[in-house]
């Protein structure tokens, strides 16, 4: 399958008064055409920084990006622009994403304007087309974002991502500001609209039944490091790394009486600034061993479109 | 008027009721009044339409209006010539031949307000016009792209602002020479600091904020950003600043011309007006206060029209 998206060990370092921050930790990772990646993990384990590196909205410190086998991290910002058409991004808060001063049919057709592209597409007609493929009324032209809701408004983000044809849009956590009556709406016409433009999907999220719906591969993300990746279903019925067990048994269970043994974490996520030597997750495991504590289990390929990085695994296969 | 009352047809709040996906929401409008999209306003058709509502501030705007008309009639308005004297009628109070009484040398108060506002007017706007363009550029690209050129600009400001602003004026009329156009530059480039502080520091925190980051992610240049979203955005402080410095600059231009730097007499000018009554204050007052209440009322009217304009060129605040 032909790869849109191909990471390889890409690194993000803040620097940091309190000293060197890994953000992301020598990432790699592929997104097939027309899939869609799901990466889950916590609060700030680096989901955010990963999908804006791949963008280079962030520069990435170090790493390749491959995107249609180009790679971006060589290119000037100049030339960058150019592939700004082909990758976008939908962002979580949909308050704070949008202009306040500038109307909802502005705000579409910007990338357009960007491009000088308004006049060729149609202009107003081009902005009709997108608001009515985002399921937006025709009314709404001339509001600005705060008339709207947060449905509507997380519609109008959309419409600005699709407003270049894009062929891969990074989905950060794009309905975890949203109430959940309006949650399902917005993940039913990015799937929808995935299926009828054939994009493809980074989406980010920490609510895995979100992931789960929405994603075909998923990767697990600690500390600023992927710790596994395989397809959504193998994540949800055998998981291998003991973090994504910890973080499958969190997800409640919407059934009275229904119980699942819980594993529950002790302590907290340590500071990305001085991450524990060894294995990232070493801290917090309930299955850690003494090699964990002393150099860091590399990633390998458990079962076919299954990769994990946990010494268990990788000592059970002998690698 | 038609298109307040298409506005008011619709339920007060068009938002609130959440419509599942976006098929449903097309069908409610249809089978009401036919869905007719909106007539796009251009954004300051749109500005102009929320400052028509503000009275206070149409009541600023038409005061500033009736000034400027009086600045360009002023050869008819006026009763008198502003250079003629009447040594038999000096410093006379208002009556019927001299509505607002004679000065020291016998001239018309009036006809010397009226043809002061040329000079006063003119002093104000393109002083201030000097000021915000240079301070607000100045402020923006320090304030967007920080780092060395911001501690270079700001360092420049420092010195700008360690030295009085009257005496920096003065410095530079009596380096270039008197004269209007010089005042003009003097009294505005003596200001730039306090707009380029205010604007580097809206930039700060508008910068930040995700619609930023959106329009980088659509391809757009900085310039772009900057002026479209950034500075739009940074714009309130500056308006309310600027209406306060045409005062001052008119004030400023008073001085200088006090002390013999600024526009030479017989020409009027309402500053140097009020600090020529000033010696007179005890057997004359109106000398001193009718230019102090043209400058007053110029002051007022800007203020009101400030605010309007303020208000007006911030959606949210619609209604």
């Amino acid at each position: 399958m032909e790869h849109v998206l191909e990471v390889k060990n890409l690194h993000k370092d803040f620097h940091t008064k309190k000293g060197l921050l890994k953000a992301v930790n020598d990432i790699s990772f592929y997104i097939a055409k027309g899939e869609t990646l799901g990466i889950v993990g916590e609060s700030g384990c680096g989901k955010s920084t990963t999908g804006r590196a791949v963008l280079r909205l962030v520069e990435p410190t170090s790493g390749e990006l491959y995107f249609e086998g180009k790679d971006i991290l060589k290119l000037t910002r100049n030339q960058m622009r150019q592939f700004r058409k082909d990758m976008q991004i939908i962002f979580q808060d949909p308050f704070a994403s949008l202009d306040p001063r500038i109307s909802i049919s502005e705000i579409i057709a910007e990338p357009l304007r960007v491009f000088n592209l308004y006049r060729n597409q149609g202009g107003a007609k081009r902005v009709a087309e997108l608001m009515d493929l985002v399921g937006l009324s025709k009314r709404l032209v001339n509001s600005f974002p705060h008339e709207l809701d947060g449905g509507r408004r997380q519609r109008v983000g959309v419409a600005r991502a699709l407003a270049l044809d894009p062929k891969f849009i990074v989905c950060d956590e794009p309905v975890s500001a949203l109430d959940v009556s309006i949650q399902a709406q917005i993940l039913n016409l990015l799937q929808d609209l995935q299926k009828r433009l054939g994009l493809t999907y980074m989406f980010i999220s920490h609510d895995l039944s979100v992931v789960r719906h929405m994603s075909s591969r998923v990767g697990v993300m600690y500390l600023g490091k992927i710790v596994e990746t395989t397809t959504s279903h193998t994540i949800f019925t055998s998981p291998l790394h003991p973090y994504t067990k910890a973080l499958l048994s969190a997800i409640p269970i919407p059934k009275y009486g229904m119980k699942r043994q819980r594993t529950i974490l002790e302590g907290d996520v340590p500071s990305p600034i001085n991450p524990p030597k060894g294995c990232i997750f070493s801290a917090r495991c309930p299955q850690v061993m003494e090699k964990c504590r002393q150099q860091a289990p590399p990633l390998v390929e458990a079962a076919p479109e299954h990769t994990v990085a946990c010494f268990l695994i990788s000592d059970k296969l002998g690698k | 008027m038609d298109k307040d009352k298409e506005k008011d047809q619709q339920p007060p709040h068009p938002e609130a009721g959440y419509s599942i996906g976006g098929a449903s929401e097309q069908a409610g409008v249809t089978n009401g009044i036919q869905a007719k999209a909106p007539k796009q306003r251009g954004q300051w058709a749109e500005v102009w339409h929320r400052l028509k509502k503000n009275r206070m501030a149409m009541f600023g705007l038409t005061v500033i209006v009736i000034i400027i008309l009086t600045a360009i009639f002023a050869d008819v308005a006026a009763p008198y010539s502003y250079r003629t004297q009447n040594l038999r009628r000096i410093a006379e109070s208002p009556s019927r031949d001299h509505w607002l009484g004679t000065d020291e040398l016998g001239r018309d108060i009036f006809s010397r307000i009226i043809y002061g506002t040329r000079i006063s007017l003119q002093v104000g706007f393109v002083a201030v016009s000097i000021s915000v363009i240079a301070g607000g550029f100045l402020g923006a690209v320090s304030g967007y792209y920080g780092g060395k050129l911001d501690n270079i600009i700001m360092r420049l400001m420092d010195v700008l602002l360690a030295i009085p602003a009257i005496l920096l004026a003065i410095a530079i009329v009596s380096a270039f020479g008197g004269g209007l156009v010089n005042v003009m530059i003097a009294v505005g480039i003596s200001s730039i600091p306090i707009y380029a502080r205010i604007v580097k520091a809206s930039v700060i925190s508008i910068k930040e904020q995700e619609f930023i980051e959106a329009a980088r992610a659509v391809g757009a240049k900085d310039f772009r950003i900057i002026f479209k979203h950034v500075l739009p955005n940074a714009m309130a402080p500056i308006i309310v600043q600027g209406t306060i410095g045409v005062a001052i600059a008119i004030l400023s231009a008073a001085g200088l011309s006090f002390i013999g730097l600024g526009i030479q007499p017989p020409t009027p000018e309402w500053g140097a007006m009020l600090s020529g009554g000033r010696m007179f204050i005890r057997t004359a007052p109106h000398i001193a206060t009718f230019p102090g209440i043209a400058i007053m009322i110029t002051i007022f009217a800007l203020n009101l029209l400030g605010d309007g304009l303020r208000d007006a060129l911030d959606p949210r605040l619609k209604q």
